[in-house]
C-alpha cells in the first residue's frame, strides 16, 4: 500500500540533501511534473525548486569599508571614481547606491559602474575629504583600490525581486525615454520587464518559504534575504524583497552595470531563491505558470502618479512577442533577461544539491498584508494658474499678417495663439514666422497661411515641472493655457518662469 | 544588399539615382536619404546580382559606393539578452531564438541607430568601413 505523505518536514530535506538524494528542480520545470504526476506526486518526489530573475534593480548598493590610512582620517565625504557615495556612517565605511550619477561622467558611469569595475577586478579610484579632528587629522585622501583591498564589501539592496511589473507603453505622438526603455510614440511598441514563472515571489506569494534568514543566489555569490524590502506592497501583487551577499564573491556575469538612455544607471541584478517543497500549497504555488500571472499595460504617456492601465496581459502574452491593443498587434519585448534568469535557477540547483546552501525556513516573517502608501506632500508644487500670464493676446486665423504682426509689437510677446471664429485654438505665430514671411513676401497674406497648426498646450491645474518638460522636450519658449473648449486663457513663457523663481525651474 | 551612396551636390542637383535606374533598369529601393546643400548620402537597398552594374552607374555620376554588410555589430561578451532592442527596431533585426539568445539579423538594418542608442548594455555599434 502506498502511504500519501502530505506533508515532509525541512529536516528531512536537509537530510536527503546531505545523503546526495535530493530533487531539485527549477520552477520552470515544475508546471510540467505537476501535471505528470499529480500534486501528491510531485510532493513526494521533488524536495526543492528553485527560481531566478535577472533584471534592472535600482534599488541596489554597497557597503564598503575600507580601512584606515595613516595619518587616519574620518572621511565626510567619499567618491569612487568620481561616483559619490554616501560618507554619513563612521570613519572609513561608504554606502555606494546604483543610480547614483558620476560628477565628471554623468548619466554614462554611476553608482552600479563602480560595482562591476570592482566585481570584474579592476581598479577604483578613491576620493575622500574630511574637516579633520584630533583623533582623525587627515584632510584629504586619494588611492587605488581593488576589490580585494577592501575590508568588507557587503552588497544590501533595499527593494529587489519585485514579484512583478506592469508593462509599459506609449500612446502620445512622441518617442518617450523611461526606466521602461524606449517607448515609440502611438503605442508602438510595449516592453516588460520580470522573469513570470521564475520569479521568486510568485512562487512563494503568500511568503510560507520566503523570509529573513533565508538563502538566496545574489549576483554569483551565496546570500541571505533580509526581510521585506522597501515600498514592499504585497496586497496588491507587487511583494518586494531586501536582500544582501559578500561582494567579493559575486561575478560580472550576474552584475551589471545598465544606462538606460534619458532615464539614468541602474544595475542588473540576479537574484534566486530556493523553496523547499514541504506541503501541496508549496507545490501549487511553485506550479505557476506564465498563463497565472497577470499584469497591467501602463501609458507612460500620461505624466502622473496614477497612470491609466491600458488593458491586463500575463506574462505568457508577454513572452509570445505581441499582444492586441485597441485591435491592433503590438511588439512586445522585455529588458530583463529571461536567458540569464534561467541561469541563476540552474545554478542555484547546483549550490543546493551540492549542500553549498544550508536550506531553512524564514526565522523573520515577512508581512503579506501592507500596501505601500504613496508620499504625503504637505505642500502642493507650483501649478500653471500661479504663474501664468493672465494677458491673452491672440489673433483670428484670417486676419492678415500685417495685423499679427502689430499685435506682437503691441504685446510685447513673442507668441500669438490663432483662433477660429469661435474662438478654439487652431495654431500659433512666432515673431519668427512673421518676419520671415515679410523677408519673402509670397503668396501668405493671412495669418492661416503661415501659422504652426501643431499647437503643444499645457492647462492651468498642470504641474509647472510637467510643462517645462513640454517646452524642454520640445525645444520651445511658449505654451498657450487652454480650458477644456480649447479657449485661449494665459500664456506660459519661459519668462513667466525665469522671472518667479530665480531661473530655478529651467536648467 | 545595401549601399550606402555620398554624392557632393555641387556639380548641381543631378537625381543621381534616378539616372542609374533608368540607366540600368534595376528596381533601386531608397531606405534612408540624408541631402543638405553641398552633400548628400543615401542608403539604397538593390538586389544581388545588381550590384556591380548600379555600383559603376553610380560611381560614373561621380557618387562613392560603399556595400554594407552586417553593419551592426554585438559585442556578444557585453549583451546579456535582454531583448530591449526587439520591439524598437523598425527592420525587425532582432528576434530571440528558442533559449532566449538574442539573435541578430543584420542584413535589414536601415541604421536608424535607434537600438545603438537604446542598449542598456552599449553592446550594439555600427561596423566601421566593409
Ligand atoms: S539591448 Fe543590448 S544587451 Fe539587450 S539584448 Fe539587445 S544587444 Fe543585448
Ligand atoms: S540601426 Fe535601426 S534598423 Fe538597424 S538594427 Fe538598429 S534599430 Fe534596427
Amino acid at each position: 500500500m502506498k502511504i500519501s505523505v502530505m506533508e515532509k518536514t525541512i529536516d528531512l530535506i536537509r537530510e536527503r540533501i546531505r545523503d546526495g538524494n535530493a530533487r531539485v528542480v527549477t520552477a520552470e520545470e515544475m508546471p510540467v511534473i505537476v501535471e505528470e504526476l499529480g500534486e501528491e506526486g510531485a510532493l513526494r518526489e521533488i524536495d526543492v525548486v528553485t527560481t531566478g530573475t535577472f533584471g534592472a534593480m535600482c534599488s541596489s548598493g554597497a557597503f564598503l569599508n575600507f580601512g584606515h590610512a595613516d595619518p587616519p582620517i574620518r572621511m565626510e565625504r567619499v567618491w569612487l571614481n568620481d561616483v559619490e557615495a554616501y560618507g554619513g556612517i563612521a570613519a572609513v565605511d561608504a554606502y555606494i547606491g546604483a543610480t547614483q550619477k558620476s560628477a565628471t561622467r554623468e548619466a554614462h558611469y554611476g553608482g552600479a559602474h563602480v560595482m562591476e569595475d570592482f566585481v570584474s577586478g579592476k581598479t577604483v579610484e578613491l576620493r575622500a575629504l574630511s574637516t579633520g579632528t584630533d583623533c582623525y587629522p587627515r584632510r584629504t585622501i586619494t588611492t587605488e583600490l581593488l576589490l580585494e583591498n577592501l575590508n568588507e564589501a557587503t552588497m544590501v539592496n533595499p527593494r529587489n525581486g519585485y514579484q512583478r511589473y506592469n508593462a509599459a507603453t506609449n500612446s502620445t505622438d512622441r518617442t518617450l525615454s523611461t526606466y521602461m526603455g524606449m517607448l515609440l510614440p502611438n503605442c508602438g511598441n510595449i516592453t516588460f520587464s520580470g522573469s513570470g514563472l521564475l520569479n521568486p515571489i510568485t512562487n512563494d506569494p503568500e511568503f510560507r518559504l520566503i523570509g529573513g534568514g533565508v538563502p538566496a543566489f545574489l549576483c554569483g555569490a551565496p546570500g541571505m534575504v533580509i526581510g521585506q524590502g522597501t515600498q514592499h506592497s504585497p496586497a496588491g501583487g507587487f511583494g518586494t524583497l531586501m536582500v544582501t551577499a559578500d561582494m567579493k564573491k559575486m561575478s560580472q556575469d550576474f552584475l551589471r552595470a545598465a544606462t538606460m538612455t534619458g532615464y539614468g544607471v541602474t544595475l542588473y541584478v540576479g537574484l534566486g531563491i530556493p523553496l523547499p517543497v514541504l506541503d501541496l500549497e508549496t507545490v501549487r504555488s511553485t506550479a505557476v505558470r506564465d498563463e497565472d500571472i497577470t499584469v497591467d499595460i501602463i501609458d507612460y504617456g500620461i505624466p502622473s502618479r496614477d497612470r491609466p492601465s491600458l488593458r491586463k496581459v500575463s506574462y505568457a502574452d508577454l513572452k509570445s512577442g505581441c499582444v492586441e491593443l485597441n485591435g491592433e498587434e503590438i511588439r512586445t519585448s522585455p529588458l530583463s533577461s529571461y536567458r540569464r534568469a534561467r541561469e541563476v535557477a540552474f545554478t542555484l540547483k547546483a549550490w543546493v544539491e551540492e549542500g553549498k546552501l544550508d536550506l531553512v525556513l524564514p526565522t523573520r516573517k515577512i508581512d503579506t498584508t501592507i500596501k505601500a502608501h504613496p508620499m504625503r506632500e504637505t505642500a502642493q508644487g507650483p501649478r500653471v494658474l500661479d504663474i501664468m500670464d493672465r494677458r491673452v493676446f491672440s489673433i483670428g486665423q484670417d486676419e492678415e499678417i500685417r495685423s499679427a504682426a502689430q499685435k506682437l509689437l503691441k504685446g510685447e510677446t513673442n507668441h500669438l495663439p490663432v483662433i477660429d471664429s469661435s474662438g478654439k485654438l487652431v495654431g500659433i505665430v512666432t515673431t519668427y514666422d512673421i518676419s520671415k514671411a515679410v523677408v519673402n513676401p509670397g503668396k501668405a497674406n493671412r495669418v492661416k497661411d503661415i501659422m504652426k497648426k501643431r499647437v503643444i498646450t499645457t492647462t492651468m491645474e498642470e504641474p509647472v515641472d510637467i510643462a517645462v518638460r513640454k517646452l524642454e522636450k520640445h525645444n520651445i519658449s511658449a505654451l498657450p493655457v487652454v480650458d477644456r473648449e480649447l479657449r485661449v486663457i494665459g500664456m506660459l513663457t519661459a519668462m513667466n518662469l525665469g522671472k518667479l523663481f530665480g531661473g530655478r525651474w529651467l536648467k | 544588399m545595401k549601399l550606402i551612396v555620398t554624392f557632393s551636390r555641387k556639380a548641381g542637383k543631378k537625381p543621381i539615382i534616378a539616372q542609374v535606374v533608368r540607366d540600368t533598369g534595376v528596381l533601386i529601393n531608397v531606405e534612408r536619404a540624408q541631402i543638405d546643400s553641398s552633400e548628400g548620402e543615401a542608403l539604397i537597398d538593390i538586389p544581388d546580382e545588381a550590384c556591380t552594374v548600379v555600383k559603376e552607374g553610380l560611381s560614373r555620376l561621380g557618387a562613392s559606393v560603399r556595400v554594407l554588410e552586417d553593419i551592426i555589430s554585438l559585442d556578444e561578451s557585453r549583451c546579456i539578452d535582454c531583448g530591449a532592442c526587439i520591439s524598437i527596431c523598425p527592420q525587425e533585426v532582432f528576434s530571440f531564438d528558442e533559449n532566449w539568445k538574442l539573435v541578430v539579423n543584420g542584413e535589414r538594418c536601415v541604421l536608424c541607430g535607434r537600438c545603438i542608442e537604446i542598449c542598456p548594455q552599449r553592446a550594439l555599434s555600427q561596423k566601421e568601413e566593409v
